[in-house]
């Protein structure tokens, strides 16, 4: 496993962010897709933002977005109807192989 | 730059059966032979394979079985549009001047690693395609109002072109009640609203203007090219509702061809699932935007066959790596009026659409008799 598949294995979301123009660079790289600087590893906020969404049996699955940049699909958990653009937390994160992460949504949060 | 045209094409029966990638891509090439008159090995200069198989150095191992021995062989791979790619790529030689003609063989078998793109980590646990072709359901439902029927007309009506299609993977048709009580995948996908995979072969011969008329009295012009990369994850896609690299890649057909949406007789597109005809058409500029529903309920009612008259994905089946060329071929027979009890009358001009990896890449030709 490399850095970011080890990091999500321990419920930690990084992401590359290039020390040149500060663009964090998603899926993670080794250089900057918008300028070819270097990157660094940072961690990613929990605050997501709900794009789309879609069930799977009882199993509710959607597309978000973090820090404006990073989008990515997720299992959503929630007890109330969803809404486009609420926010949502993440959960959990892990790798199997695959990256895996859980949203939830704060019952407290209001949508945006 | 010289014209460019097809001369001749072949095709497999689409199946499960099990057989080789190279039998496969062989069995197609021998009715390109068959149906080009005067067409020897030696006037092949270029050929080129369209796969997702991990099987290497097919362009050389099916040039040795066909006793080709062309100046240029290799292999075009982009997932779902490595066919249509592929025809550009062999184009682009011809009319360049680098080669009079090209043979375009494409080829897949059902457990094909093209299927999935494990690269797209984006996708978190939710890498196979019916979970970004739901996220695009859910995104145009939201949007347009589209609903459960609409979306099983376009599986109906694709099934029902595919019964006068001899090469389709299905024996029989289903209906659209059978469709609406289809296996759900998720609430808004459910089986036949899906392609499916299959073991398949596709192959076209191209020629130049100066030399295509040795080999067939009926040449068919490719007039108009587009293609477009948005990017290669799921999730670079900004509007859910609407494939970009799709309208992008048919402006630049439209420009290159002068050819304009009203003018065309005869579509292939890209029929992944059934949402994905939809907003093709809508993203190809031949229903507005919201209205793909309503074109397709017409064409169910109608019995209009225009739109995928040999059954599109879900109707003849998926082989990947042979969809492109085996949708060329469609519009190809059409426009030479050789399409039997799919002809659409006095079709003039055709479109065909490909595309990859939930639309991040789509190719467009344009096709004129
Ligand atoms: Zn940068």
């Amino acid at each position: 496993m490399n850095r970011f598949e080890l990091e999500l294995k321990n419920n930690n979301f990084i992401c590359s962010e290039c020390l040149r123009c500060k663009k964090l660079v998603w899926p993670p790289s080794d250089y900057c897709d918008k300028c070819f600087g270097n990157v660094t590893w940072r961690q990613i906020s929990k605050i997501a933002i709900l794009l789309e969404y879609s069930y799977k049996g009882n199993e509710c699955f959607g597309i978000v977005e973090l820090e404006g940049q990073i989008r990515v699909i997720g299992a959503i958990q929630s007890s109330s109807k969803l809404q486009i653009g609420q926010q949502l937390i993440l959960k959990k994160c892990d790798y199997d192989g695959k990256a895996k992460f859980v949203f939830e949504l704060q019952e407290d949060t209001k949508s945006i | 730059m010289k014209k460019v045209g097809i001369a001749s094409s072949g095709m497999t029966k689409f199946t499960k059966d099990d057989i080789s990638i190279e039998s496969l891509m062989v069995a197609s090439v021998k009715p390109i032979f068959d149906g080009a008159k005067n067409l020897t090995q030696k006037d092949i200069d270029v050929v080129l394979t369209s796969t997702n198989s991990n099987e290497k150095y097919l362009a050389n191992i099916v040039s040795e079985l066909s006793g080709i021995s062309p100046k240029t062989a290799h292999s075009v791979e982009s997932l779902c549009n490595s066919g249509t790619n592929c025809i550009v790529s062999a184009y682009a030689y011809i009319s360049s001047g680098l080669a009079d003609v090209a043979l375009v063989v494409g080829a897949e078998k059902n457990d094909s690693p093209g299927r999935v793109l494990n690269w797209d980590m984006s996708r978190g646990q939710y890498g196979h395609p019916i979970y970004w072709s739901s996220l695009f359901t859910s995104s145009h439902i939201r949007k347009y109002g589209t609903t459960m029927e609409d979306l099983a007309r376009v599986s109906a009506k694709n099934h029902r072109n595919a019964l006068n299609n001899p090469y389709s993977y299905f024996k029989h048709s289903y209906s659209f009640e059978e469709i609406m009580n289809s296996e759900t995948l998720t609430d808004n996908v459910r089986l036949l609203d899906c392609s499916m995979t299959c073991n398949g072969s596709a192959s076209i011969l191209l020629a130049s203007e100066d030399v295509i008329n040795k080999f067939t009295d009926k040449p068919i012009w490719i007039k108009g090219i587009g293609q477009k990369s948005i990017s290669a994850g799921f999730t670079k896609n900004n509007d859910l509702a609407s494939m970009r690299s799709t309208s992008l890649a048919s402006s630049d057909a439209y420009q290159l061809s002068h050819v304009s949406p009203s003018d065309i007789d005869v579509v292939e597109l890209h029929d992944a699932f059934s949402i994905c005809e939809i907003m093709a058409l809508e993203d190809l500029g031949l229903a507005e935007k919201g209205k793909g529903s309503i074109y397709v309920k017409n064409l169910y009612e109608t019995n209009d066959n225009r739109i995928n008259p040999r059954g599109g994905l879900i109707g003849a089946g998926h082989p990947l790596g042979a969809t492109g060329i085996a949708q060329t071929i469609e519009a190809y027979q059409q426009l030479q009026g050789l399409s039997g009890k799919r002809q659409i009358e006095r079709a003039k001009t055709a479109l065909v659409h490909n595309m990859s990896a939930a639309a991040t890449s789509s190719t467009v030709l344009i096709l004129q008799s």
